[in-house]
């Protein structure tokens, strides 16, 4: 069973560690729904998702934070990216599996994920 | 309508967030001799007004704007009745807010408790300025997690780092399943 003295562990080797993560104005921001319509429609896992992925990767600019609803309750779960020179897309109906797409196309190459976007929901 | 009830859970824990509580306490208390499964989530947020209390199970209240309906506590208060079980929440104006749901255990219209790890796991490391006090008990065994000692131990409240993430992860994981284990 997991005890407290792993964490104090973990602080010896936090400790030796530079902290290298800047959440500045180059951060790329992952934004997730989590009111009641995005948790219903399977939110949860999505941001449990992207969190691991960001941590997988170690994308030292990539902040993953959760926000409420943003009144497109049909569309959930919506995932926002938003690229630091303030360009947002927006993700709709977005499955776990799709979040390495997300992040490898999107987040790391800077290409936009078109078919996962509210733009193509709606034209489709 | 959520599948699980440790959906619910994240769900009506989001308004504690929301009323700007510094403290959120959380228990699941399974007991299969009384049958029934307990749900407290209790803050010391923001509070609501008599008037708000008497309103927030109809699901066309809301304090937001950006739609009429709110349906977190009304989902929450269904889930539990449905089973035939009850649903109660008190609240007073800058003290907070506690909300308790009771489920019979056997009730086949009872969700399944789903993944508490990722109820809890994502409450504590998206909000990191908040404490949680999360227990976990079924048939008198149980485990607590309580972000104040975390906090304490590694002397900030850094529970988004990668190593405390991951270790976040696997306390809740495995003291649960060592928990419900022994219950069996």
């Amino acid at each position: 069973m997991k005890s407290l003295e792993e964490l104090k562990a973990i602080r010896e080797k936090m400790k030796g560690q530079v902290d290298i993560r800047e959440e500045g104005s180059d951060a790329t921001r992952v934004v997730v729904g989590m009111a009641t319509c995005g948790i219903a429609a399977g939110a949860r896992p999505v941001l449990t998702a992207f969190s691991n992925a960001v941590q997988e990767r170690d994308l030292k600019n990539v902040a993953v934070v959760q926000t409420g609803c943003i009144g497109l309750c049909q569309y959930e779960p919506i995932v926002e990216v938003y690229k630091a020179d303030g360009e947002k897309t927006t993700y709709v109906k977005v499955k776990p599996e799709m979040v390495d797409e997300i992040i490898d196309q999107h987040i790391v190459k800077g290409n936009v994920v078109t078919k996962y976007t509210i733009d193509a929901a709606k034209l489709g | 309508m959520m599948t699980e009830i440790s959906l619910n859970i994240l769900d009506v824990a989001q308004n504690s967030v929301r009323a700007e509580a510094s403290l959120i306490e959380i228990s699941v208390d399974i007991d299969s001799a009384a049958d029934r499964l307990a749900v407290k989530i209790k803050d010391n947020g923001c509070g609501m007004t008599e008037e708000q209390v008497r309103s927030v199970t109809d699901p066309f209240f809301t304090t937001r704007t950006t739609r009429k309906i709110g349906l977190g506590i009304p989902f929450f208060k269904q889930s539990a009745e449905l089973t035939g079980g009850s649903f109660s929440i008190r609240s007073e104006l800058g003290k907070g807010t506690e909300t308790e749901a009771v489920y019979v255990l056997s009730s086949i219209d009872r969700m399944p408790l789903g993944n508490m790890t990722q109820t809890i796991h994502s409450l504590v490391t998206m909000n990191t300025h908040i404490d949680f006090l999360y227990t976990y008990s079924a048939d008198g065994r149980s485990f607590t997690l309580d972000t104040r000692e975390f906090r304490e131990i590694l002397g900030s409240g850094d529970f988004d780092a990668p190593e405390v993430s991951a270790f976040i992860k696997d306390y809740l994981a495995e003291n649960h399943a060592e928990v419900s284990k022994l219950a069996e």
